[in-house]
């Protein structure tokens, strides 16, 4: 299978199976539209019929070269090379469960009008985790993570700020476990910054592996979608509040982190916005939500949405020429050392080496399927553990997914997000189109930029 | 080559055989928390590099 699309005057040839990024001329470009793996396997020179079909704008000499170079990619297997992957995804088992998304608090001090956690409490009532259902996650993560040497612990919310505490005791108690399993905790916590002082500041730039920092931008796109409980923004309470975390953080890693909507398609603008506050590592997504909602995304918007990545990325460009350093999370892409094949087989891993905790101790696949009671794993206090929802989860890959299956982007995004896949087409094993339209978009862009800085 | 030129180095292929050891990050814990993004994610296995 390979990809091929033009953008700012280059033709880029991508070779699904074996992740081959090739820079083409028009005449390879429009060769290759009339080429099979089937006619490389089969003929020494160029089939008659296509010199023939191109006759009329290239020469023939020439078009017989770039097939040479076309068999000669083939027969180094990064020109349509094989999909050898299917027997990997039928050795897609159970995994040892390695990260936990901690729901320390079901609460929020905002009100983000498209939070799907219903404004912090999942649904499920404002409530904290005490200190004992933390410990049992931490005693089940250990119990359950087997030969896994790092383990992952994410503080999550609602805000978790608003548990502070108990996000302590738990990293005290873990840490106190590690010589003795012989295991390395990552902490990361997403905070959306309205209760960070010094003190927790520096807290968190001592224990956290990873932190992100939620905002959605410039301060009339932050304060439209997330309110305050009054209804004002939040936007100038917690800007100076990350400047001086990220001032105070060093080298570890980072994220401020966004969300745009309908209402701010330019929202390369708030990209640079942060940039331009003194923030080097920025993610923005896209909200994912009913369609029927005011601020949702829909198919009608994503001509737009296009065009904007493309702004956002040749601005990205101008800042990275200039010296100058930027990471935006999803253009990012590392085309030599990436992951291994066997995790771009299986994506997230949720319900087989990521799980949610609930502040009542109840055990879900993935912090977004919390509520869906259809699939709630178990409980720790309870000590129950459903491992049929863990075998389902195992079974997602992407050669599970008739639509990723046929999918260029497939090793790219592993399948998508399999709580969206359910949520928006009750079955996780359905991609959700919207998100793969968006996801395609964005892996253009970063391979294109590659291209670019290795030029 | 004159009318094609090769960007990466790497094959995918390659790294099915020693893959899957499990030390990687798992993706929603960087910084998506909505969407599945692997591909941006590093081997964290020194032995693949």
């Amino acid at each position: 299978m390979i990809h091929k699309f033009k953008a700012k005057g280059r033709n880029v040839l991508l070779d699904v199976n074996s992740g081959g990024v090739h820079l083409i001329d028009d005449l390879t470009y429009d060769l290759l539209e009339e080429i099979s793996p089937e006619i490389l396997k089969e003929c020494p020179k160029c089939p008659g019929d296509v010199l023939e079909k191109l006759s009329s704008r290239y020469q023939k000499e020439e078009m017989e070269e770039v097939y040479e170079e076309l068999l000669s990619l083939y027969h180094d297997h990064i020109l349509f090379s094989e999909d050898v992957y299917g027997d990997y995804s039928n050795t897609a088992v159970e995994s040892p469960i390695k990260a936990l998304c901690l729901h320390i608090a079901h609460d929020c001090n905002l009100r983000c009008k498209y939070c799907f956690a219903s404004t912090g409490d999942f649904g499920t009532g404002r409530k904290l985790m005490p200190f004992e259902t933390g410990k049992a996650a931490i005693d089940f993560l250990l119990a359950h993570s087997t030969n896994r040497e790092n383990l992952e612990v994410d503080f999550f919310g609602g805000e978790p700020l608003m548990n502070f505490e108990v996000v302590k005791q738990i990293v005290a108690y873990a840490r106190s476990k590690e010589a003795e399993y012989g295991k390395n905790f990552r902490f990361t916590l997403t905070t959306n910054g309205m209760l960070l002082d010094d003190d927790i500041t520096d807290y968190l730039n001592k224990e956290m592996y990873n932190v992100v920092l939620s905002i959605d931008g410039r301060k009339e796109v932050n304060d439209r979608m997330r309110p305050r409980v009054d209804g004002s923004g939040c936007y100038d309470r917690i800007l100076p509040k990350y400047k001086k975390f990220v001032e105070r953080r060093g080298d570890k890693e980072y994220y401020v982190r966004g969300t745009y909507t309908k209402y701010n398609l330019d929202f390369s603008e708030d990209v640079m916005h942060l940039y331009e506050q003194g923030f080097e590592e920025i993610s923005m997504e896209p909200v994912i939500e009913d369609q029927k909602k005011g601020y949702a995304i829909t198919e009608k918007e994503l001509e737009r949405i296009y065009e904007e990545y493309d702004r956002l990325a040749d601005r990205i460009g101008e800042v990275k020429k200039s010296g100058r350093h930027i990471d935006f999370f999803h253009f990012m892409i590392d085309l030599d050392q990436g992951p291994c094949v066997v995790k771009r087989l299986r994506g997230c891993g949720s319900g087989n080496e990521y799980v949610a905790v609930t502040p009542d101790g109840d055990i879900y696949p993935c912090h977004q399927f919390v509520g869906h009671e259809e699939y709630k794993m178990g409980n720790l206090e309870e000590g129950t553990f459903d491992e049929t929802i863990k075998k389902e989860f195992a079974g997602s890959h992407i050669y599970s997914k008739p639509k990723c299956r046929d999918c260029w982007a497939k090793f790219y995004c592993s399948g998508g997000c399999n709580a969206n896949n359910y949520i928006y087409n009750g079955d996780i094993h359905d991609a959700y189109e919207l998100s793969c339209k968006i996801q395609r978009k964005r892996l253009e862009c970063a391979i294109l930029m590659k291209i670019e800085e290795s030029e | 080559m004159k009318h094609i030129k090769t960007v990466n180095k790497a094959n995918l292929s390659v790294t099915a055989k020693k893959g899957g050891c499990g030390k990687c990050q798992a993706s929603c814990q960087s910084a998506c928390k909505t969407s599945c993004t692997v591909g941006n994610q590093k081997c964290a296995n020194e032995e693949n590099r």
